[in-house]
């Protein structure tokens, strides 16, 4: 501990080189931060998704509506406990711009199909008794400083009422909570009883069903079984587990995606040898000092645990300052609620950025100990560098 | 005169000694250099994605064709007309006509789930039914292989982007789509626009595979010139036998592909500015140590008689060169890594796949030269103010 000071000194010779140093590792940790959020936005669908959910659509694409009588059918085959159905309403709130994803449900069946989604009871109550209630998740509510008992509108592109008026009064009566930081939180759901009588087209059609089996590991039988049910019959069916739906979704984003994160990684990799080469380099130039130390009496393991202890304190202070601002500034909330809606940096991913911090410390100060260790008094002392 | 020319010949001196003894500082230098290449090759990278994408979007639009949809529909997918309104349509003033009638096509567009060839997974592929005149009223589309779909039979010709991105269409090949096989006859190019990305068939085969009746969801009208769209626009959204909205087909293009184009421009720019600060203190370190290094060469030359003024300026100078050769490098790096890469994606507007080609345009290579220098100039001033304003005397004492 005593030789920590010494350590201290060393940095703060050079005070403006150290600052440098210390700002591009935090630069490059923050960047990881937001590396992870963005990872996980992508994927967030993914892993959420119920192993004993399966998600039912029209075999030939999402956009195709199923009959409502499906739900009894699909009910009735065995390995199925429940079946609720959602439909895309494409809801506008405004401005295109403020996009969230908005549909119609049974209340209590798509509550008890999803218990991550948190209502408190009295909230409850008053969706099961107001036919034009919605309930709609917190980062939404957050965004349009909605409140219970405000009346909102909504314009849908895809559905109109009677006389070609495309205009939906809600009443919000609820703001939903999530039991896990990874459900998406930006969602608008409203009674589907409102929606279908008032509809000018399209009466009696649904746009998917959630289907909970009993045993997850038969999940693939059952989705077999729905799809044979109604097979050769004007709506055919594809369904498959959620994970699976929520994976294929996330590949449909696809490529972009991906070169995103490839390219905040070579980022990150590019700063940090940056970085490194500094650090290493301000060692290197201090060649004759250690020799000083080395004929004062420190043993080779000293002189090592001195260089790496500088690395390792440089790389903790940025590395870790950089985190803990990208988590400050994640936990704000998505940049782009309408496309990234679930914004949060997981706990792997800050775990993973931390062992980075100390790899970044130990490979930037490992080589230059190695050899300021190795070194021979005399050369040292000779050297002029 | 003199004075400014003398002025010029110290830089010039200065600045070839700074950059004769650079691989003195070869470390550093080459850091900085890779620093400042990396912030390049990242901006470029990122905004080429939005830009093939934008231009994906654009060369489909024409000036002369209007797009009319269903008022308050945001795109196709969600607008829908009859056949009589298809007929009104057609029938608006400033619709070009030839031999077999006007060049107005009706037309509709659903999605069928196909699976990629990149990961095997279903993706939702547009797939478009086309009255007769398509062809007429979009120019720039041509067949590559095989032969149009004959009307009134289930064939279908295959954008090629389409074909590169999905399995199972190339000609010859059939796609199940519910109760029904098409055969694919034909793939085509539409001048890199959105349109390769689709498949189209004949629209009255495709209206009962969908239990569409008789309707349709857009009509595509080509204009005798781009001056008859605002009386085109006028006449049809005032007739009372229609509720329809009218817009430029380029305009309607350009409108659907803002999201994305937005997002990753904003997430592009952030992430390159990120990447500029952690570049600017590179340089910043390498400026500084170059000027540390040679503290006492400054000051003879200060001593020799060198103008502070010059002394700076090449300082900067040199920083500039670095930036630059840095620059130069990720630009080019990004140049042959990105541009033309083939990437699909799904467009939120129309929740189908847009497959496209990244583009790395001249004005964002010049772009990120910019950012290079600006990289460059900042990290060279203040270690060339510091040099400076060193005291030449105790600059000369210094080891």
């Amino acid at each position: 501990m005593k030789f920590l000071y010494l350590v201290w000194r060393n940095l703060t010779r050079k005070k403006l080189r150290t600052i440098l140093t210390l700002l591009s590792i935090l630069v490059a940790f923050l960047l990881f931060g937001f590396l992870g959020a963005i990872r996980q936005s992508l994927t967030a669908g993914v892993s959420v998704a119920g192993a004993d959910r399966l998600i039912v659509r029209h075999k030939v694409s999402i956009i195709q509506m199923l009959p409502i009588t499906y739900k009894a059918r699909i009910e009735h085959i065995p390995g199925v406990v429940a079946a609720v159905h959602q439909t895309w309403f494409g809801g506008i709130y405004q401005d295109p711009k403020n996009f969230f994803a908005s549909m119609p449900c049974e209340p209590d069946e798509f509550l008890a199909m999803y218990p991550e989604i948190l209502l408190p009871e009295a909230q409850r109550q008053a969706w099961r008794t107001t036919r034009t209630g919605a309930v709609v998740g917190r980062t939404t509510a957050e965004r349009f400083r909605w409140k219970i008992g405000d009346r909102v509108s909504l314009h849908s592109p895809i559905w109109q009422r009677g006389n070609r008026n495309d205009t939906w009064e809600f009443d919000v009566v609820g703001i939903y909570d999530a039991t896990k930081k990874d459900v998406d939180t930006s969602q608008f759901f409203f009674r589907y009883d409102y929606f279908d009588e008032a509809r000018a087209g399209g009466k009696g059609l649904v746009g998917w069903y959630v289907v909970r089996v009993g045993d997850p590991s038969r999940a693939a039988t059952v989705a077999q079984a729905i799809d044979d049910e109604f097979a050769n019959s004007p709506y055919e069916t594809k369904a498959e587990p959620e994970g699976a739906f929520a994976q294929g979704f996330a590949q449909q984003v696809g490529d972009i995606g991906a070169i995103m994160l490839a390219i905040l990684s070579a980022v990150f990799f590019t700063i940090l040898l940056v970085a490194g080469n500094t650090m290493a380099q301000s060692v290197r130039e201090r060649t004759e000092e250690l020799g000083v130390l080395k004929a004062m009496g420190f043993s080779n393991g000293l002189v090592l645990g001195v260089v790496l202890a500088e690395s390792l304190l440089i790389a903790v202070l940025g590395g870790l300052t950089g985190l803990g601002l990208a988590a400050l500034i994640i936990s704000r909330g998505s940049p782009v609620p309408g496309m990234l809606p679930v914004f949060f940096l997981p706990t792997r991913d800050l775990l993973f950025g931390v062992s980075c911090v100390f790899a970044l410390g130990f490979v930037a100060g490992i080589l230059p100990a190695w050899q300021a260790m190795r070194l021979r008094i005399a050369d040292a002392l000779r050297r002029q560098t | 005169m003199i004075r400014i020319t003398n002025w010029f010949s110290q830089v010039a001196s200065i600045t070839l000694v700074n950059l004769r003894t650079i691989t003195e500082r070869r470390g550093s230098a080459i850091a900085a250099a890779v620093g400042i290449a990396g912030v390049v090759a990242v901006l470029v990278g990122v905004l080429s994605i939005a830009e093939g994408f934008r231009q994906a979007m654009q060369s489909t639009g024409a000036d002369d064709v209007a797009l009319v949809l269903r008022s308050g529909a945001d795109g196709e997918m969600t607008s829908g007309l009859s056949r009589d309104e298809t007929r009104i349509i057609a029938d608006g003033p400033g619709v070009a006509r030839n031999e077999t009638g006007a060049l107005a096509s009706p037309e509709l567009f659903v999605i069928i789930n196909l699976p990629k060839r990149s990961t095997g997974t279903d993706a939702n592929v547009p797939l478009r039914g086309v009255g007769p005149a398509a062809f007429a009223v979009r120019e720039g589309v041509s067949l590559l292989e095989g032969r149009r779909f004959e009307p009134g039979r289930n064939e279908v010709v295959v954008g090629r982007g389409a074909a590169r991105a999905f399995a199972g269409l190339e000609v010859g090949h059939t796609i199940r789509v519910g109760a029904n096989d098409w055969a694919v006859v034909g793939i085509f190019a539409a001048g890199g626009g959105a349109a390769e990305s689709e498949i189209w068939t004949d629209s009255a085969v495709l209206q009962p595979a969908y239990h569409r009746g008789d309707s349709f969801q857009s009509v595509l009208a080509k204009l005798s010139s781009p001056a008859q769209f605002q009386g085109f626009k006028d006449a049809l959204t005032s007739d009372p036998r229609l509720n329809v909205k009218v817009a430029r087909q380029s305009e309607f293009f350009a409108e659907q592909s803002t999201m994305l184009t937005s997002f990753i421009r904003g997430i592009g720019v952030f992430i390159a500015a990120m990447m500029a600060l952690g570049a600017l203190f590179g340089a910043l370190n390498t400026m500084y140590g170059a000027v540390a290094a040679r503290v006492r060469e400054i000051a003879t030359l200060r001593a020799l008689g060198f103008g502070a003024g010059a002394v700076v300026c090449s300082i900067l100078l040199e920083s500039l060169v670095i930036a630059l050769t840095g620059g130069v490098v990720g630009a080019g790096v990004a140049y042959f890594a990105f541009n033309g890469f083939q990437a699909t994606t799904i467009n939120w507007q129309t929740f189908s796949q847009v497959a496209f080609a990244f583009r790395v345009t001249p004005p964002l290579l010049v772009h990120a030269i910019v950012w290079a220098s600006a990289i460059g100039l900042l990290g060279g001033v203040f270690p060339a103010i510091r040099a400076a304003r060193l005291p030449v005397a105790i600059a000369l004492r210094e080891t």
